[in-house]
């Protein structure tokens, strides 16, 4: 046997001289922390396009209302937060209405809640394919929050209407969109790698994650501005990412005054540490996953 | 070494298995136990400390299994339940990890353990045809080329842009084999696909896989079908609890398979429901045990009925040891219906069903036996008894028929007609 296909794990090595294309794949038991084996995530990248195809196609299937559901979710929570918050309450809102100040803060996190939500679930939802055929579980949870895009599409078209009605028009800061979308997608597919691979064997999962989503909404500067917060205090609260994402999504497209550079600089950090050490933290439990789902 | 396709080495798999659940008498119990849950999981986590489980907590799936199999061989795979088939099959095509020794797989591995596996019944036939071929493994490319083919194959054409939740159950069968017999892996592992279908697509699947075997691919395939094991196999492996009882060619080994499982004798004692035994004899030959082609057979079965039955029916149906299902016997089909009991009263019943010449081949036939009220079952029991059948001269030449002649013997009239 050649010394090259030694390798830890359920490894695939190709051959390196003579039958060119057939793998070979040396399955053995495996012991603490596995390599991410992101070569074999792209080779599976067609299982990944079509997971994520089911996802869209499937979300509102026997719906009455259909994809509307991605606005109205927003929408809605965007229309209770300006009466009692905005009205009611009379948070500030850094002199932009108060209605698109919130707005514009619920989309991305929308987007990230229900991303969230929905990749702790989904090696639980989808245990049959866990337990009948083989592929990169990783997978699983990345094609569930890349299905909510379509989501987030549809309730940013309605943001960009809401900017027009205010006539809110952004400069060239506003590409910055798509890094900060970035951004929501790693944090919500990190935590969603922690939670997924826990709730195979802690179902407890399943009831915990509403709980944590509401917690984090209030932790996260939505229905206010985070420049309540004195220096340092703000740049630290940008260790919670989706503080420096929604506060960036504000000042990309309303022009929030305060800029929040530090403060995206402190949820990219903490944004990268939680998504490696859930990939990390995944892989080592995939091992038992067909075995305990 | 080269066109050595799978090589196995003394691979193991233990499971770790839940612990009994505690029995909670009062609800009281029940609330404190629950609630002490997270308690007692922090104190198990920090105290105890190493995460280790006592041994008695596992099973062991397989125990040491070796084997080699050469590029193009069809592997059959034989055993009890539990005997770590489908543990293996799962090993091999990496959806569970072994706990010891090593597998070595030459080629591209296509897995079926289930057909249709992610089909959603939302989607419709088209798009569940891409995604389950896309969980199988196949490339978009591939399945557009195909596609045409898979529809053909299970007949759906004209439902292909239909909700699949809205097929009846033999369409979504055949729609979710013929997914999975376009998959074209150098390597095929399949469990117990065969199990489904009716009969019809089931001989169609059979030609399928022989075409398989043509095409000089690797297969290993897991079935309780022990016929198809014999049809389809170069070479089958009997596993008995996690370890390799036998390995050689598919008939010897299907042979000793079968006369390894207990004989239980022609009486049946079955429990305390409405049938309470049955047996077996040959009224001719009251005294001797053996059935015989050719011989007559009675079978009696005893009813213990707390209560009347209306419209009684009592069905046997008989399977081969190879699986085959042989020949059924029921009184409805075969009783004329002035002669039909409308009405069995509470107390015990004899009923003797005989065949005046038994016109099957030596064998062990599994017999399972249903009483049913009209259309309603009232009991059954799959595999209730073993009709044991021995070599006899049924066409009084002296060269009884034996098990490699088919299933039945059939009495026939032969004439000769020449002209110079």
């Amino acid at each position: 046997m050649d010394a090259s296909e030694r390798i830890a794990g359920t490894s695939r090595v190709e051959e390196p001289s003579s039958g060119a294309d057939i793998p070979v794949t040396r399955i053995e038991p495996t012991r603490g922390w596995a390599s991410l084996q992101l070569g074999e995530l792209w080779r599976y990248r067609e299982l990944l396009y079509f997971l994520t195809w089911r996802d869209i196609k499937v979300r509102y299937k026997q719906t009455a209302l259909g994809a509307s559901w991605a606005i109205i979710q927003p929408f809605f929570t965007m229309i209770v937060f300006s009466l009692f918050f905005g009205h009611l309450a009379r948070i500030p809102s850094e002199g932009i209405p108060y209605p698109i100040f919130s707005y514009a803060a619920l989309v991305p996190w929308t987007f990230f809640a229900n991303g969230l939500n929905l990749a702790s679930n989904s090696l639980v939802q989808n245990s049959n394919m866990i337990s009948k055929v083989y592929f990169p579980r990783l997978a699983m949870p990345i094609a569930t929050v890349l299905g909510g895009a379509v989501d987030f599409a549809l309730a940013f078209l309605v943001l960009l209407a809401m900017m027009l009605y205010y006539g809110i028009a952004p400069g060239a800061e506003a590409v910055v969109v798509v890094p900060l979308f970035l951004l929501a997608f790693a944090t919500a597919l990190g935590v969603g790698l922690w939670l997924s691979a826990l709730n195979v064997r802690y179902r407890d999962i399943r009831y915990a994650v509403p709980f944590l989503v509401q917690f984090w909404l209030f932790a996260t500067p939505i229905a206010y501005p985070s420049n309540l917060l004195h220096e340092p205090w703000r740049t630290l609260f940008g260790l919670n990412p989706m503080a420096g994402v929604v506060e960036g999504f504000r000042w990309a497209l309303l022009g929030a005054g305060t800029s929040p550079g530090p403060m995206i600089a402190a949820s990219v950090a903490a944004s990268v540490i939680i998504l490696v050490s859930g990939a990390f933290y995944f892989r080592r439990l995939e091992r038992s996953f067909a075995d305990e789902i | 070494m080269s066109d050595v396709a799978i090589r196995v080495e003394d691979l193991s798999k233990t499971y770790r298995i839940e612990l009994g659940r505690a029995r909670y008498e009062t609800l009281r119990e029940a609330l404190v136990h629950g609630a002490m849950k997270p308690v007692s999981f922090v104190r198990r986590r920090f105290a105890g400390g190493d995460g280790k489980v006592s041994d008695e907590h596992l099973v062991a799936a397989l125990r040491g299994v070796s084997f080699e199999l050469p590029q193009g061989q069809v592997l059959g795979l034989i055993g009890h339940n539990g005997a770590g088939k489908t543990t293996l099959l799962k090993i091999l095509s990496r959806i569970t990890e072994p706990s010891g020794g090593h597998a070595e797989i030459r080629g591209r591995v296509g897995s079926l353990l289930e057909v249709g596996t992610g089909f959603h019944p939302e989607l419709t036939g088209r798009e569940n045809v891409f995604l389950n071929g896309a969980i199988l493994g196949m490339t978009k490319r591939e399945i557009e080329r195909k596609f045409d083919d898979i529809v053909a194959f299970a007949d759906v054409e004209r439902f292909v842009d239909t909700p699949v939740k809205r097929y009846s159950t033999g369409m979504h069968m055949r729609l979710a084999f013929a997914v999975a017999a376009f998959l074209e892996p150098e390597i095929l592992l399949v469990d117990e696909v065969l199990a489904v279908g009716d009969a019809a697509f089931q001989r169609r699947c059979l030609g399928k896989m022989g075409e398989v075997r043509n095409e000089g691919r690797t297969v290993v395939l897991v079935s309780h079908n022990l016929a198809a094991i014999e049809a389809l196999a170069d070479r089958a492996i009997w596993l008995g609890s996690g370890r390799v009882v036998e390995d050689s060619d598919p008939h010897s080994c299907v042979t000793r398979y079968l006369s390894a499982q207990r004989g239980d004798g022609h009486t049946a004692a079955l429990g305390d429901g409405v049938l309470s035994s049955v047996r077996i004899f040959d009224p001719e030959h009251p005294g001797s045990s053996a059935i015989r082609t050719g011989s007559a057979v009675c079978i009696e079965a005893t009813i213990t009925l707390r209560s009347a039955l209306a419209y009684p029916r009592l069905r046997y149906e008989l399977h081969s040891s190879r699986g085959v299902f042989v020949a059924t016997l029921d009184t409805w089909l075969q009783l004329p219906m002035e002669e039909y009991p409308e009405r069995l009263e509470a107390g015990i019943h004899r009923i003797a069903t005989t065949i005046p010449m038994l016109n099957l081949v030596p064998d062990r036939y599994h017999v399972g036996v249903r009483v049913m009220a009209h259309r309603d079952v009232v009991e059954e029991i799959q595999d209730a008894f073993v009709l044991e059948v021995e070599e006899g001269d049924f066409f009084g030449t002296g060269r009884p028929p034996r098990t490699h002649h088919g299933v039945a013997a059939l009495e026939a009239h032969w004439d000769l007609e020449s002209t110079p």
